[in-house]
């Protein structure tokens, strides 16, 4: 019992639990601030994971940018306690759980199955720089130069399309 | 040797987090949860993506992440631009009020 394996412990406990409350929050801004919660906790799951440039991203975009937005369009637009008039359980609600539930089930058994072959050493990844911005900096840049200016490409699309469908008149 | 957490723990959690996205977006009715729970899914894909890029000592996993994570912020945006035009013509941002994309 490594401290690794303490701290995934919490880490895990505590973006379930988070995730879950995300779900089941009745106003949208309480399920906004559990989902800045749930990015914060996966954070500390991908440093474990040796993603610390990943861990950094997810903070600054996830919890820095889309989180803003989303809270910016909920006041926006005003929206209180969501105003229940249907019944608690309906049949779609029923029939979610279910699949759900079976989708968690087919995984974790077919995860399961995977042999544990740990193939990769701490030691190992701190001669290589594993996970650092240079190591990625270098495989963005070589290997995937071209998916990465198709990222650019999509984002200055999304900020243009935002714009002339949030216009009132176009 | 480290002694680290087996894979199969963070696919597990993965696997978790990907089936409470899915369930709340087929049981929530306000379209802002709903794309949260998209958000909470799209964040289990990066977690597998990270948790093989560690297993095989490979940094493409992690510019997998940076691409799901670009592309995320893009569907955010234009998302909630959507969630604003529908709430401007409709009034509402309930899902099953919503049954027409003409207004």
């Amino acid at each position: 019992m490594s401290i690794e394996h303490v701290l995934f412990g919490v880490f895990a406990l505590l973006t379930v639990v988070s995730a879950v409350m995300v779900i089941v929050a009745k106003s949208p801004i309480s399920s906004a601030m559990s989902l800045v919660a749930t990015f914060f906790f996966l954070a500390g799951i991908y440093v474990l994971l040796w993603a610390h440039t990943v861990a950094v991203l997810q903070v600054l975009v996830y919890t820095g940018a889309i989180m803003v937005l989303f809270l910016f369009v909920i006041m926006l637009l005003n929206l209180g306690e969501a105003t229940t008039t249907g019944p608690r359980v309906t049949l779609a609600r029923v029939a979610g759980g279910v699949a759900a539930a079976g989708l968690l089930a087919v995984l974790v058994t077919a995860i399961w199955r995977i042999p544990s072959a740990s193939t990769f050493t701490g030691s190992q990844a701190m001669s290589q720089g594993f996970g650092t911005l240079a190591v990625i900096g270098q495989t963005i840049y070589t290997r995937w130069l071209l998916p990465f200016e198709a990222v650019s490409l999509l984002l200055l699309v999304g900020m243009v399309g935002a714009v002339v469908v949030a216009k009132s008149r176009i | 040797m480290v002694h680290s957490v087996d894979i199969k723990y963070y696919l597990v959690l993965a696997a978790v987090l990907f089936c409470l996205g899915m369930f709340g977006v087929l049981v929530r009715r306000n379209a802002l949860v709903v794309f949260m729970c998209v958000e909470l899914m799209l964040n289990a894909a990066n977690l597998t993506f990270l948790a093989f890029a560690r297993q095989n000592g490979d940094a493409t996993g992690h510019v997998s992440a940076f691409f799901v994570i670009a592309v995320a912020a893009a569907e955010a945006s234009i998302g909630l631009a959507i969630v604003i035009a529908v709430f401007r013509s409709r009034g509402t941002v309930n899902i099953e009020e919503i049954r027409t994309m003409k207004h």
